[in-house]
């Protein structure tokens, strides 16, 4: 009983899961599965969890089938994962904090969303009892002769997101960087629960900023999926403009921001004004310049304009002038290159073991784009090639986006002769308030990497529980095996290279 | 009455890098900007933020002692003192006999040593990174610097600025050993003011700072103090290499009013042509690792060595 349809189908199977199966599995299932994900056959989508049951969301690598293992929680206990598969431990740390579910097993049990300041226990419950993590937070120790900490934020000298990095270092170099999140914490998942859909939509445009449309777009499929709601074609096409065209500004705001870390400012410049000019495109098309709430559930908020063509075809033609002109001196500056080559090496190895999505994971030989596995409409009829390089360092993390807007400039000329006429959204308030709980998810592809959105849609039509979990969550902790053995001032460089999202990941 | 115009002279000279040495800055800045296509801040900007920074009232941390207080003071004197005493626009001023290049080497190490024991002071781990650092630059910009030294003083017989920017106006000719000293010259120059792309002046990542990590408990009138420092420093090295190497118009002890007036022209032409090619060379370079630095200034130490050598070589033929 190795795969995971038959660890399904020896499950108790929840007919109202949608798309992809879900089953209560029994303990013995369970830590199987934290069995095949530690062997590397199942790689980890998400991990969250409710009052009753902790949830399990892993897609197979050879059949690409994905699916959700639930775990009947016996005096709110269930068994870690994390004990044997890394990546799971922070997901199961956050759990623990918001919903009070304890790992049984888990060697690090120090809070990580709850900084005791929420004057409540477990967020999610809102219980009675103060949270336990009032005083100070233990970090990791590193022994050895002559080391020092560097403590660096919360609070930065530049205007950037809250996260607190501890380095132990020797001299100059990086001996350990343990990472300390959680400052941007705004309560996502309790605010979601009992929301109507209109309100939830809105709530899960704004868990990353940076990537609202498909954090939208995640949330939008899920109800989809569980309500069973047609989406019409014109939507479906104009969704994928949308994500494309946010994949496009924030590539090329990564490169140029990535070129400034190393005091480079001639391409943040030049990369700047390409974003800009995709940042006004999208806004005289969409009215909003990140396009959020422009994608619903049930469709599209706002219908591409009869000039929408027209503009963003001047856009694509307008980046690809200038574009290649920007890659050559990037690659032509050798003292930029001096500083890209090499730095914060990502074993390929540690990729695959973290699931990492997006460039990060490309960069470091890891195949995976949500766009094509599991896949959704309408990739499924669109020419695109996924990039991927083997080397690693920042220099690849770089090349991955230089691909990727190639291909999304191509997506976009693809998919604007084929947008169809006709609605752009299906009813889906209607079709919510059914009487009956029903659950969806889904996998979409951000600029970052794949986002999970889960979701159960209760008897009156409202959001019971939701769970979103940004590609960040499998990035942040590669980023620490990453900078180990490079010097700190490297850090700034290599830390931009991966962009992992602050907010996404603190929920 | 020739000492009291060379007095006043002096003391004009005192005033001219004092005011200039902002906008220099500000130029440089400018320049940087509309390279980038951007419209940059207005040209008298350092000065406004001068005059905010002393406004603003001083924030000490808990952990400073005398002195953290002390240090501005003594880097902002130092450094003034050192650039007033190149020659900008006119040679043999009243102080010329102490405008020897050892003593401007030794003022700005001074300054440099207040300035990371304040670093160093407040005790934390920026400053200590950002004082680490620095000493690591000078103790090979120093170097680099002195082997300059020797090759001109080699040749203009003196380690008067004033006497070799004399010597450097008069027939010269050709010659390899200048070359090498101007390169070298430059490489200090660009390593000792945190420019690109040994440091970023401009940049708020704490990790790769170097000047401004030992600044950065720094705030109100003590900022303002080190701010001017750093602008007097770019002027004063810009001007070291214009009086040096391009020495034409510097006016000359007696030769009338209308002589310094030409010399202030031409400083001004001058600076402004060093600004531009520093605020080009800035923006074609990416920064460089800090441990590369040592190869950059040990080419510097070795262009100055080559140099002198080159000058030794050259008498005994």
């Amino acid at each position: 009983m190795n795969s995971l349809r038959e660890t399904i189908l020896a499950g108790e199977l929840i007919e109202a899961h949608r798309p992809w199966p879900r089953a209560v599995v029994s303990r013995e299932l369970w830590q199987r599965a934290a069995e095949r994900l530690h062997a590397g056959e199942w790689a980890l989508l998400g991990l969250w969890g409710e009052p009753e049951f902790a949830h399990l969301a892993v897609i197979e690598r050879h059949t690409n089938e994905c699916a959700v293992l639930s775990f009947a929680c016996e005096q709110q206990r269930f068994p870690s994962i994390g004990r044997s598969h890394a990546p799971a431990i922070r997901l199961e740390r956050a759990l623990r904090d918001l919903v009070g579910l304890e790992p049984e097993g888990l060697a690090d049990l120090r809070p990580w969303l709850d900084h005791g300041k929420w004057g409540t226990r477990h967020r999610l419950e809102q219980g009675a009892a103060v949270s336990a993590a009032t005083h100070g937070y233990p970090f990791l120790p590193a022994a050895g002769d002559s080391l020092h900490q560097v403590p660096v934020g919360p609070v930065h000298a530049g205007i950037i997101e809250p996260g607190h990095f501890r380095f132990t270092a020797s001299g100059e170099t990086v001996v350990r960087l343990e990472e300390r999140l959680g400052y941007a914490h705004r309560g996502i998942e309790t605010l979601m629960a009992g929301a109507p859909l209109e309100r939830a939509a809105r709530l899960a445009g704004r868990l990353s900023g940076d990537s609202t449309v498909a954090c939208a777009l995640a949330f939008a499929q899920a109800v989809e999926a569980a309500l069973a709601v047609q989406v019409p074609p014109r939507a479906v096409w104009v969704r994928a403009l949308l994500a494309e065209l946010e994949r496009l500004a924030n590539h090329l705001g990564d490169i140029g921001a990535i070129c400034n870390d190393a005091a480079f400012g001639l391409m943040h410049a030049q990369c700047g004004l390409l974003r800009e000019h995709t940042l006004r495109a999208a806004e005289s098309c969409f009215g909003h310049r990140l396009m959020m709430d422009r994608v619903v559930p049930g469709g599209l908020g706002c219908d591409l304009p009869g000039d929408g063509e027209q503009l963003l075809v001047a856009l694509v033609a307008l980046v690809r002038s200038r574009f290649p002109e920007l890659v050559e001196l990037y690659d032509n500056t050798a003292s930029l290159q001096d500083r890209t080559v090499g730095t914060g090496y990502l074993a390929p190895a540690l990729a695959q073991q973290f699931a990492c999505g997006g460039y990060v994971g490309r960069a470091s030989g890891r195949n995976f784009d949500a766009r094509c596995t599991p896949g959704y409409a309408p990739y499924d009829r669109l020419r695109f090639e996924v990039p991927v390089l083997e080397e690693g360092d920042v220099n690849a993390r770089v090349w991955i986006r230089i691909r990727e807007i190639e291909q999304s400039l191509s997506l976009i000329e693809e998919i604007l002769p084929q947008v169809p006429p006709g609605a752009i959204c299906a009813p889906v308030a209607t079709q919510a308030a059914t009487g009956i709980a029903r659950e969806g998810m889904a996998l979409t592809e951000g600029f970052r990497g794949d986002i999970l959105a889960w979701l159960r849609i209760a008897a009156d039509g409202k959001i019971e529980r939701c769970h979103l979990r940004d590609p960040s969550w499998f990035q942040w902790p590669v980023l620490e095996a990453a900078i180990e053995g490079n010097i700190l001032a490297d850090f700034p460089l290599c830390n931009k290279s991966f962009n992992c999202s602050y907010a996404g990941h603190d929920l | 009455m020739a000492i009291v115009l060379d007095a006043v002279v002096q003391l004009g000279q005192l005033l001219v890098v004092l005011l200039l040495a902002p906008l220099l800055t500000g130029y440089v800045r400018m320049v940087k900007a509309r390279l980038l296509r951007r419209q940059g801040p207005p040209l008298v900007q350092p000065y406004r933020d001068l005059l905010r920074l002393l406004r603003k009232e001083v924030v000490l941390a808990h952990s400073a002692s005398w002195l953290f207080r002390v240090a501005p003071y003594l880097i902002f004197a130092t450094t003034w003192v050192a650039a007033a005493l190149v020659p900008t626009f006119a040679a043999g001023l009243v102080f010329s006999y102490a405008a020897d290049m050892i003593a401007i080497v030794a003022l700005l190490g001074s300054a440099r040593f207040m300035l990371a024991l304040a670093g160093l002071d407040v005790g934390t781990s920026f400053g200590g990174i950002g004082s680490s650092r620095e000493m690591m630059i000078a103790s090979l910009a120093e170097p680099a610097m002195l082997m300059v030294v020797f090759t001109l003083s080699l040749l203009a017989g003196s380690t008067q600025l004033s006497s070799i920017a004399v010597f450097m106006q008069g027939p010269v000719g050709l010659r390899v050993s200048l070359a090498l000293a101007l390169v070298g010259l430059v490489m200090v120059a660009i390593a000792e003011n945190a420019r690109i792309p040994i440091d970023n002046p401009a940049t708020h990542l704490e990790l790769t700072m170097v000047h401004e990590a030992m600044i950065l408990e720094y705030s109100g009138r003590h900022l303002a103090l080190i701010e001017a420092a750093s602008y007097l420093k770019l002027l004063l090295y810009l001007s070291v290499i214009a009086c040096v190497f391009v020495p034409w118009g510097i006016a000359v002890s007696g030769q009338g009013f209308a002589a310094y007036l030409i010399g202030l022209t031409l400083y001004l032409v001058k600076l402004s042509g060093g600004g531009l090619l520093l605020a080009v060379f800035e923006t074609a370079i990416a920064k460089m690792r800090v441990f590369r630095v040592p190869d950059f200034l040990g080419a510097a130490l070795m262009l100055g060595l080559l140099a002198t050598l080159l000058l030794f070589v050259s008498r005994v033929a």
